[in-house]
């Protein structure tokens, strides 16, 4: 689960990394207020950055405003300038994509100076199932493009299960940085502090990029990125209320309230499958038969009359929808179950409205494939059936063409 | 015996009473599976399905000589429950439950690592030796006995590849699902090394997705020490990247861990990599045929 920069730099300081002052805002009047207050305690820079899920703030632009996503400001009126052309504007970033994300909230920060850059990142390392501290000083640039490059500029320590972060390996990566004096002080207790919160938040990844020393060789986080283990989250309720609903697609969240697991794609050809890995080959076979997936849905093992109609309505909201593919592999769950909840799902008035021109593909195979085909045969319903993968993919071709 | 279980499994289930337990050994023992019991904290002393309860694995292990356990409790317990069997000296661990934190995960793998025992999934459909030990929940009546072990990390794309195979009269040694989550016990190394070793094995189906990099290991291992026909396929060549597809491990980040990348290892290590799902059973048996 991914949550603001605002938020998890609240939780940076909750565990003693050290973060830049800084307050949310989510109307012009707030950033300003906030501006002020951080003036009276001895700002005299501030920096206002759009509060979005998506990286590459810096670079990206409005489209109303054309306003840059972080904007360095010198006075008061300037914060309020800035407030006025991102709140209520769709930032644009290089993560986003085209369609861009629309911002809400603001976080106006103490603006610091900056001797040095630096990157720190915790995440899992899945190769040897154990979580890694990566530390480059290469700050400020993306830690992808570091290691395609200069690989030998990444530090990397890993943590051994069980046992947590040893100072040692924290002053490895100090030492490593460059860094003396009060500023190695200061960093060794600022990647001690920020394992603690990654461990005990449940986090899947911290990316603190980039780290920075001021010239007075105090250590700040200027941003930081934090997802939570989503299968981890039942344990963190306070966390779970992080959540920002309005940064996830309508639909996606509409499917995760049926239970079920829905990614809109760009493509045509929707499709309804059960188990994660047969829905993802489903999507590549659509692709291989001249389609582009329209989604991925996994339906789970249920795949019952009101999982279908549910997987139906979500999958018809999208208008480039032109054909559906449902593969199912029955195993414990009997074909010819599946086949009447399909069929029952099509002949509801609002769903069979909707696909009187997607003509709707439905594959089953495992146990009593054959009564399945039958059962869909005789329907008496505009649905093509289908036993082998094989046969699906070509009747998406047929379809398509 | 092939690889992991076989006619020597004594089974027990880790969650015997709760429902997935018991409707999945009910089918397990109709497969024939040596179930000897289950372990449900607070019942032990009972019977369930004709078999007794115990209320620890370690007592199972005594009273009446498990060797191998299959987990179905809730996933805040199911990290726990893995410790528990590798503590009781069980060998063979296969863990069925969806959605354990990662930070439980890391833990229990490594805890399993140093009892020397091996771990299957979590989030897995289990494992199967056809026509002795069926270890899991997937549909027993798609499998036949044969030669051909297949890997893989996904559940129903397993069933798939299982019933493309038995169409074509290609029967499995060993089908082992070894799950869709970033931390899982057997990753597709060790058990492309088991499948190797095994002298009940002819071929190999290595079933791959998007995220991480087991694949590509793999992939390294096969080109200097497999000998036996390898057939590919790698799902999620139409995933987008930074989403997670269903399995918490399916995720393409930072560019990496694409099913491109992963294919075209693969290919470069001299297996034969199949672009469509529906082409796996037919793209082996021309390959045995050729032989």
């Amino acid at each position: 689960m991914k949550i603001h920069e605002y938020q998890a730099k609240e939780i940076l300081k909750e565990y003693g990394v050290a973060v830049p002052d800084g307050i949310a805002a989510t109307t012009v009047e707030g950033a300003v207020d906030a501006a002020k207050k951080m003036k009276e305690n001895g700002a005299s820079l501030f920096v206002v950055k759009a509060q979005i899920h998506a990286g590459g703030r810096g670079k990206g632009r409005t489209k109303k405003n054309d306003a840059k996503g972080v904007i360095l400001c010198k006075t008061i009126d300037e914060v309020k300038e800035a407030a006025e052309s991102l709140l209520g504007d769709v930032l644009v970033t290089i993560q986003t994509g085209e369609e861009g994300q629309l911002v809400q909230t603001i976080y106006v920060t103490d603006g610091v100076d900056i001797k040095k850059e630096f990157y720190v990142g915790v995440l899992l390392d899945r190769a040897v199932s154990k979580n890694v501290i990566m530390a480059s000083t290469e700050g400020g640039v993306e830690i992808e493009k570091v290691a395609e490059e200069t690989p030998e500029k990444i530090i990397k320590e890993w943590i051994e299960p069980g046992m947590g972060l040893q100072v040692n390996q924290a002053r490895r990566i100090a030492f490593s940085l460059g860094l003396e004096g009060k500023a190695l002080k200061s960093c060794i207790k600022f990647i001690m502090a920020l394992y603690k919160a990654y461990e005990e938040t449940d986090s899947d990844m911290f990316e603190i990029n980039p780290l920075i020393v001021t010239p007075d060789d105090e250590i700040f986080a200027l941003d930081a990125k934090v997802t939570f283990d989503g299968n981890a989250l039942y344990r963190h309720p306070e966390l779970a209320e992080l959540k920002d609903e309005a940064e996830e697609d309508p639909a996606e969240l509409e499917a995760s309230k049926y239970d079920l697991n829905y990614i809109k794609l760009d493509g045509n050809v929707g499709c309804m499958v059960n188990g994660a890995g047969l829905a993802m080959a489903t999507m590549d076979i659509i692709k291989l038969s001249g389609g582009e997936p329209a989604n991925f849905l996994d339906v789970g093992g249920g795949a019952n009359v009101e999982t279908v109609k549910n997987g139906f309505r979500i999958i018809l909201e999208d208008k480039n929808v032109k054909a559906i593919l449902i593969n199912i592999f029955g195993g414990i769950v009997r074909c010819d179950r599946v086949a009447n909840g399909v069929i029952e799902a099509v002949k509801d008035p609002e769903i069979a409205e909707k696909v009187k021109n997607v003509p709707i593909i439905v594959r089953l195979q495992g146990t009593n494939a054959e009564e399945a085909k039958e059962i869909i045969d005789n329907s008496g319903m505009n649905v093509i059936s289908a036993v082998l993968l094989k046969e699906a993919a070509e009747a998406v071709s047929k379809v398509m063409a | 015996m092939s690889v992991l279980v076989g006619n020597d499994t004594r089974l027990i289930v880790q969650g015997f009473t709760g429902s997935e337990g018991s409707f999945h050994a009910g089918q397990m023992i109709e497969y024939g599976t040596n179930v000897v019991g289950g372990v449900t904290p607070g019942k032990g002393g009972q019977t369930h399905l004709d078999r007794p309860v115990f209320n620890t694995v370690a007592e199972a292990v005594e009273e009446v000589q498990a060797n191998t356990s299959i987990i179905f409790v809730p996933p805040a317990f199911a990290g726990d429950a893995i410790t528990e069997a590798a503590f009781a000296g069980i060998k063979v661990i296969i863990c069925i439950t969806e959605g354990i934190p990662v930070k439980d995960m890391i833990v229990a793998k490594q805890v399993v690592k140093n009892h020397g025992a091996v771990l299957v999934g979590p989030n897995c459909p289990g494992l199967i030796t056809p026509g002795e030990a069926k270890v899991g929940i997937m549909p027993g009546s798609i499998f036949s006995k044969g030669t051909v072990g297949l890997i893989s990390r996904s559940g129903t794309l397993t069933y798939e590849a299982v019933d493309q195979l038995t169409k074509e009269g290609l029967g499995q040694s060993t089908a082992i699902g070894i799950g869709g989550d970033p931390v899982i016990g057997t990753t597709h190394l060790d058990a492309v090394k088991m499948l190797q070793e095994d002298p009940d094995t002819d071929a190999i189906v290595l079933i791959g997705e998007i995220g991480g990099s087991a694949e590509e290991e793999a992939a390294e291992y096969i080109a200097k020490h497999v000998d036996k026909p390898v057939v590919a396929f790698i799902a999620g060549s139409t995933a987008p990247p930074g989403r997670r597809m269903g399995h918490a491990g399916a995720i393409i980040s930072g560019g990496k861990g694409t099913a491109q990348e992963k294919k075209k290892a693969l290919a470069a290590a001299g297996i034969t990599v199949v672009d469509s799902p529906a082409e796996i059973g037919i793209t082996l048996k021309k390959m045995l045929e050729t032989a």
